[in-house]
């Protein structure tokens, strides 16, 4: 039996993380994971992560998971992928399935990171071929380059949902309906932003009466419910759909911990069945550690900080660092995960209805509610600020941990200061050059260049833009308001992309002056869905 | 055991309903029906209803369902499904063939 300092079960971000932090500190370790490549959700995950720079923001998911696998490799990580755990007994012998025989392992401490599973919900024709997870969605689309439907429903406005929804119209679909059974958009407000002005309709409060179709989905009825999530007679509305996207929240697979003999609750705020267990991962198995979602539904972020903590924690267990380094490395890793863990999103904050940003300005009612913020409700939000010539306009109006765009302005125009979760606000100590740097680096997509008067009448708006083909200069086509609905004609002005931008393109239109503070989208006029 | 768990409550009687031939376990085809009836037979834990109906004991091991009939099971005793007595966990944790369970290797050839 081959023995190891280090067992980790899940090659996922959390499960990575630990791996390179337990292996800098010397530990022998091994890492396993059922599916044939590693990074957990990572490599689907196309979009610009949220953040500050040592979370590593504005890098989208899937690089990251290219960054962790090359410093697992760097510090002599095994990495053995097809490996399924099917056991963890008793003095951490761990029985891995590998080809077609399965295998014992025995380590001196092990670290169970292996994630959370999809959840489903009832409704007639459920089990229906064509509706599916939103994972599994992400799986088609991003690893397999196969197009999971072609009209496509999506149950569930969590972070979760929306990025979905986007990635499916990236991807060509058409995304008819977003659609929750909560009365507030769950996710945060840019990623709702920047689905609800590509046009889909959010519908809060609303969910699925039913699924049509014999053989597959076909049409999808859905309804408004009352506060106790009954369903309102007279409200349902039908859609002809291929797909039904659900993303309705995770459930940790933590069944390993449990076979192992760790006491576990079930705890519906941190997604169902989970290991006791303190901040640092350490369960009630002296030696076994849990990281990432199966100790709790967080995002990958977090995951990998409690991954590091983990790494961290078995190395001071078996005697690589003594408590003191534990000590320096745990306060460390503390507050970049307490970074994380700030503003309206915060775990803290689940489930209440907050009102006011830290500023003390009312929250966009319209943004929960339909997943845009009103034309009349956008200037009161401090990024959004009026001035002759160019000039970035910040859409930001939640409070959320992350910060790139104020480093990434290189005539510091933009500023939020040293607490994380500020509003960005607009300060111009040198004047706007129009590079668009900001404009790409916000990873909800949030910023614009706008000059609101050209002097002859009409105005141009810099977007971001990460469709492809990209539309020629000189293509004409309408703008689409925050809300999605064309608001006037526009023309394209540049493209611009640079390797600096990271695949977000920066596509300048020209609308009538009137405009300039309404237009966000542009859409080819061929491609104008009537509405 | 958990006052959860009493069995001299009183349930009520199974009482039909319209969605009650809705899939829930679907790699054991049982539907929603049949759990409740279940409940109503005694079967008050996450283990009895697997050993009575086999739910959540096909191909995905309840990856998909084993929340669902929780769900069902808490209704039916009008409890949290968090109060639900969930399943045991047990090797193998995913579906294995017996021909690769019973082929035990060595961990050596690295």
């Amino acid at each position: 039996m081959k023995r190891y300092d280090l067992i980790i079960v899940g090659a996922g971000p959390s499960g990575l993380s630990a791996a390179i932090e337990a292996a800098k500190r010397g530990l022998n370790v091994i890492v396993f994971d059922e599916n044939e490549k590693p990074g957990g959700q990572l490599f689907k995950q196309i979009h610009k992560f949220f953040g500050s720079k040592e979370h590593r923001a504005k890098v989208r998911g899937f690089v990251i998971g290219r960054q962790l696998l090359e410093e697992a490799a760097e510090a002599g990580v095994t990495v053995k992928l097809n490996a399924t755990v099917i056991g963890l007994y008793q003095d951490k012998e761990v029985v891995v399935k590998q080809g077609t025989g399965i295998k014992h392992y025995k380590a001196d401490s092990v670290i169970i990171a292996t994630g959370a599973a999809e959840n489903m919900v009832l409704f007639p024709g459920w089990t229906l071929p064509g509706v599916i997870g939103a994972g599994a969605a992400q799986t088609m689309m991003n690893l397999h380059g196969i197009l999971p439907g072609k009209k496509i429903l999506m149950l569930g406005s969590g972070n979760v949902g929306l990025v979905v929804s986007f990635q499916l119209m990236q991807c060509g679909c058409e995304v008819v309906a977003l659609v929750d059974a909560a009365p507030r958009v769950g996710g945060y407000g840019v990623h709702a932003s920047k689905v609800a002005r590509c046009g889909v309709p959010f519908y809060l409060s609303h969910t699925i009466v039913e699924a049509e179709g014999e053989e597959c989905v076909k049409g999808v009825t859905i309804a408004e419910v009352d506060d106790k999530f009954r369903f309102i007679p007279g409200t349902e509305k039908h859609f002809e759909v291929d797909t039904i996207c659900m993303a309705v929240g995770l459930s940790p697979m933590s069944q390993l911990l449990k076979m192992a003999g760790a006491e576990m609750t079930d705890d519906p705020r941190r997604g169902g069945q989970v290991p006791v267990c303190d901040r640092y991962g350490r369960t009630s198995i002296p030696g076994v550690f849990a990281a990432g979602d199966v100790s709790g539904i967080e995002e990958a972020s977090s995951a990998m900080i409690e991954g590091r903590m983990a790494g961290v924690i078995a190395a001071q267990y078996l005697g690589y660092i003594d408590k003191e380094d534990l000590d320096k490395d745990l306060a460390e890793l503390d507050k970049a995960l307490d970074g994380l863990r700030q503003g309206m999103f915060a775990p803290a904050n689940r489930g209440k209805l907050i009102e006011k940003t830290e500023e003390g300005i009312d929250i966009s009612s319209n943004l929960l509610k339909k997943g845009y913020v009103a034309d009349d409700e956008i200037d009161r939000f401090p990024g959004v600020t009026h001035k002759k010539g160019i000039h970035p306009v910040i859409e930001c109006t939640q409070n959320i941990p992350c910060n790139p765009c104020q480093d990434a302005c290189p005539k510091k125009c933009i500023s939020i200061g040293d607490n994380i979760t500020s509003l960005p606000i607009a300060v111009y100590e040198g004047d706007c050059i129009g590079c668009g740097m900001c404009v790409a680096s916000c990873s909800g997509q949030a910023i614009f260049l706008v000059d609101e008067d050209c002097g002859d009448g009409s105005a141009t708006i810099t977007i971001p833009y990460e469709f492809l083909p990209l539309p020629k200069e000189g293509t004409k086509g309408v703008a689409l308001g925050r809300n999605g609905h064309v608001v006037c004609e526009a023309e394209v002005v540049s493209v611009r992309s640079a390797t600096a931008f990271d695949k977000t393109h920066l596509l300048t239109m020209r609308v009538p002056k009137e405009y300039a503070m309404t237009a966000r989208f542009f859409k080819e006029a061929e491609r104008e869905v009537s509405r | 055991m958990n006052s959860v768990n009493d069995r001299s409550r009183d349930i009520g009687e199974y009482v039909p309903a319209e969605d009650d031939d809705m899939l829930i376990c679907r790699c054991e085809e049982i539907t929603k029906g049949e759990i409740r009836r279940a409940v109503h037979d005694g079967m008050w834990t996450m283990t009895e209803i697997r050993r009575y109906l086999r739910a959540g004991m096909g191909l995905c091991q309840g990856q998909t369902c084993s929340r669902l009939v929780k769900g069902i099971v808490a209704r039916e005793l009008g409890v949290s499904p968090a109060e639900i007595e969930p399943a045991t966990s047990r090797v193998p944790m995913r579906p294995i063939e017996m021909r690769i369970f019973a082929k035990e290797g060595d961990a050596d050839e690295e």
